[in-house]
């Protein structure tokens, strides 16, 4: 066990710092020191910045153009993104049917998806849940049925999170409803522009944006050779998937950025002759949480270093995902505390009765009411825990 | 960065393992939390043949040059069994205190035969008035001829009961609150002027209460510069909570699994209790702050040498935090599933409840840490 850093480390973290501070554009650095509610043109515009530099991903290996950090590069990469405020990707494609098509993807599939997934050229989505299928996922009922070489796929996705930007989307299906119902599913991959049948309707959250879409088709007919992996092994997919995501989903970076957003927020608010940074219980809140995420990111690099030593991340990622997004609601509720009554206004309030840069705390804030239920509710993370890590008995 | 045990540090881990397993189980601290002295000698000298109380030191002082990480993997294991032999305070305080500051020939006479087991050692440094403040002493020693009287009186002494040598925190200088002015002195348990009166604590555990009354040195006594003992009594007091994160490790661990395994087995309603998806939640929710615990216990062994005093105080006070709240999730949740079983004396549990608890309030509480973590520069620091 070892948490020094070499001098090529150090240099490194010296090299990332100052690449960013030249790369970011002027209109995203200066919402990066507001409230980092960026625009999704924008978040793609550093996608596409990171990939000219050839480090948009990562966490992927070299030879389908991963950077082919270790992982003390790729902590160091990431401290250096969030303490710059940089938009936080996409994970669709580069986080999760990117490093699904590297493990279980054909050859074919490899060379025409991975390449655009990186250059940022095609967005992904998604599908996921439906309107009946929502923590009992498996019981999902798209229908794909086989004709000739295409599946006709029918139904409806929902929480397909920014459908309206996405070219492709990756969803479970049902081919067999035969037998237990995780034994009827397929991975299955569309293309979301140009399927006739397949339609997007993004709706408003309370967090007053577009963030989620519903997704239907009818009868939209997509190439079986679009199936990854085995027909009616699509839940060990989205097994797989899923502990993919739930490295990521814990948002230790975005907890980091509002805990850093809530001081600055307190530090700018005056009480009195002082600042409400100088309050000793604000000051200790927002310790107590800054502590706990420290415990968390621990958790999540002793889990990315075993994932890196040739072990997939397992179910124990599950308290990243239940952890994290707990502390990352608390981190947006400080944010909103700090702000006293600006924390009423909204993303529409004039500037000079609200801040621009803090006109997106409240939205986030609501928006953030969807951590602890997407990726599968915090109570799923718990049954998760319960039934693959502790074994605990079924009723 | 890498998180995994090296080779050797498996073979540690297991044969520390294997010893409590085989030769301390919790029934041999059973018999000893009835006797006078709470641990055994015999005991200590084996720990010291497996050359564990040395692997922390450098080998010019006898030990084997290893890390504090490495000792922080045998206390989480002795955690397991509740071995009460005094690790923690001769060898990671007093000990420690001894190898940063001592001269050659103090080496030579305090920590060489404790390393080999013939001895053991304390460090009083609390008062009644002080609580974690560890500026805040009264105990004064002023020179006489050549050497030093000491008088004062230090409470909750670890090993202060048994050590036969006794590092004591006492004022040459200054008033009472002062940073400046604080010298560390050794002496003798046997020593004129030293009374010693045995504390019985919760844990099962021994402390003493000392009384120094005209306590009389030679000026070789005196570990360190006279006036300046602050920064390494600080230092030695965070690596006790260093080390109390790393013992608590093992009864966390030990609470957690013993109850998901009664979850399993005991049988109301028909069914095993385990079936229950609030007690499945709550059990899911003990093992996040069991991983917890055990992230930023690593993180605070790594860090507890480290150079800069502001990184260490950091990574430590966020370790006894978690140790504080997380920890107590645990043991607080295992009582409460085993139901009426957990509080009698007969089961373990309450044992290792226990001492966790003390083991939470020694070298900073939750609130000094949170306190103290938000004073450090970096909290502040716009970056």
């Amino acid at each position: 066990m070892d948490m020094t850093y070499t001098p090529e480390q150090i240099a490194f973290r010296r090299e990332v710092r100052e690449w960013i501070q030249q790369a970011l554009p002027p209109h995203i650095k200066r919402k990066a020191e507001g409230a980092g509610h960026f625009e999704h043109s924008e978040i793609m515009e550093w996608h596409k910045i990171l990939y000219a530099k050839g480090w948009i991903a990562p966490h992927w290996p070299k030879e389908v153009g991963g950077t082919g950090w270790d992982i003390t590069k790729r902590h160091i990469f990431g401290e250096e993104t969030v303490r710059a405020g940089c938009p936080t990707l996409s994970p669709f494609g580069l986080g999760m049917v990117g490093p699904l098509l590297i493990q279980f993807g054909t050859a074919e599939q490899k060379q025409r998806f991975l390449p655009k997934i990186l250059s940022g050229e095609e967005v992904w989505c998604q599908g996921y849940s439906e309107p009946n299928a929502g923590s009992d996922l498996a019981s999902l009922n798209l229908r794909a049925e086989k004709d000739g070489s295409d599946y006709v796929l029918n139904g409806q996705k929902t929480w397909t999170t920014y459908a309206q930007y996405a070219d492709w989307i990756f969803v479970l299906a049902r081919t067999d409803a035969s037998g237990k119902k995780q034994e009827g599913i397929t991975f299955i991959l569309a293309d979301v522009r140009n399927t006739p049948g397949i339609t997007v309707k993004p709706f408003l959250t309370t967090g007053g944006t577009y963030a989620f879409s519903e997704t239907w088709f009818q009868n939209a007919r997509v190439p079986q050779s679009n199936r990854v992996g085995p027909e009616n092994g699509g839940w060990a997919m989205a097994k797989a998937l899923l502990g993919h995501e739930r490295t990521l989903i814990g948002g230790i970076a975005e907890s980091k950025r509002m805990l850093g957003l809530a001081k600055r927020i307190a530090r700018e608010t005056p009480v009195g002759k002082a600042t409400l940074f100088d309050d000793a219980s604000f000051r200790q809140r927002i310790a107590r949480l800054e502590m706990r995420l420290r415990a968390l990111e621990m958790v999540q690099l002793r889990t990315l270093s075993a994932a890196q030593l040739g072990r997939a991340p397992g179910p124990e990622s599950s308290i990243l995902k239940l952890v994290g997004t707990e502390i990352q609601q608390e981190s947006s509720e400080l944010c909103m505390d700090a702000m006293g009554h600006d924390a009423m206004g909204w993303l529409d309030s004039p500037p000079e009765a609200l801040p621009e840069r803090e006109q997106a705390v409240a939205s986030e804030f609501n928006y953030l009411r969807a951590a602890t239920i997407y990726g599968g509710s915090n109570e799923i993370q718990r049954n998760i825990v319960a039934k693959q890590i502790l074994r605990l008995p079924t009723a | 960065m890498n998180f995994d045990l090296s080779e050797e540090q498996q073979i540690l881990v297991d044969s520390v393992a294997k010893f409590v397993k085989n030769d301390s189980p919790v029934e041999r601290f059973r018999k000893l939390r009835e006797t006078e002295r709470g641990w055994d000698p015999a005991m200590w000298a084996r720990m010291a043949e497996f050359g564990w109380l040395g692997v922390a030191f450098p080998e010019a002082h006898g030990g084997f040059g290893g890390r504090f990480v490495d000792l922080a993997l045998i206390l989480e294991q002795l955690g397991r069994g509740l071995v009460p032999e005094p690790v923690i305070p001769s060898v990671v305080l007093a000990g420690g205190l001894v190898s940063r500051l001592g001269s050659d020939a103090q080496v030579a006479e305090l920590l060489a035969p404790m390393l080999e087991g013939r001895t053991s050692l304390a460090l009083a440094y609390a008062e009644r008035q002080s609580r974690f403040q560890l500026a805040d002493c009264t105990t004064r020693a002023e020179r006489r001829g050549d050497g030093w009287s000491i008088s004062g009186e230090k409470t909750w002494v670890l090993n202060g009961h048994a050590a036969d040598q006794i590092l004591v925190v006492a004022r040459t200088a200054g008033d009472q609150l002062d940073a400046d002015g604080l010298s560390l002195f050794a002496i003798d348990g046997a020593a004129g002027g030293l009374e010693r009166v045995r504390v019985p604590g919760m844990d099962g555990q021994r402390t003493a209460l000392l009384r120094l009354r005209d306590v009389r040195v030679g000026a070789d006594r005196l570990l360190g510069e006279v006036g300046r003992a602050l920064p390494a009594l600080e230092w030695a007091i965070d690596r006790g909570a260093a080390a109390a994160c790393a013992e608590g490790q093992g009864e966390i661990q030990e609470l957690f699994e013993r109850t998901v395994a009664y979850l399993k087995q005991r049988v109301q309603f028909n069914v095993p209790i385990g079936s229950f998806q609030a007690l499945q939640h709550r059990a899911a929710d003990m093992y996040a702050e069991t991983e917890l615990c055990r992230g930023t216990m690593i993180l605070a062994a790594i860090h507890a040498d480290h150079d800069d005093p502001d990184t260490r105080r950091a990574e430590i006070s966020a370790a006894k935090l978690q140790l504080t709240r997380g920890g107590w999730f645990v043991q607080e949740n295992a009582i409460q599933l085993f139901g009426g079983i957990g509080v009698t004396d007969e089961q373990d549990e309450g044992l290792f409840f226990k001492r966790l608890r003390v083991l939470q309030g020694l070298f900073g509480d939750a609130d000094y840490h949170v306190a103290r973590y938000q004073g450090l520069r970096r909290f502040d620091a716009p970056d």
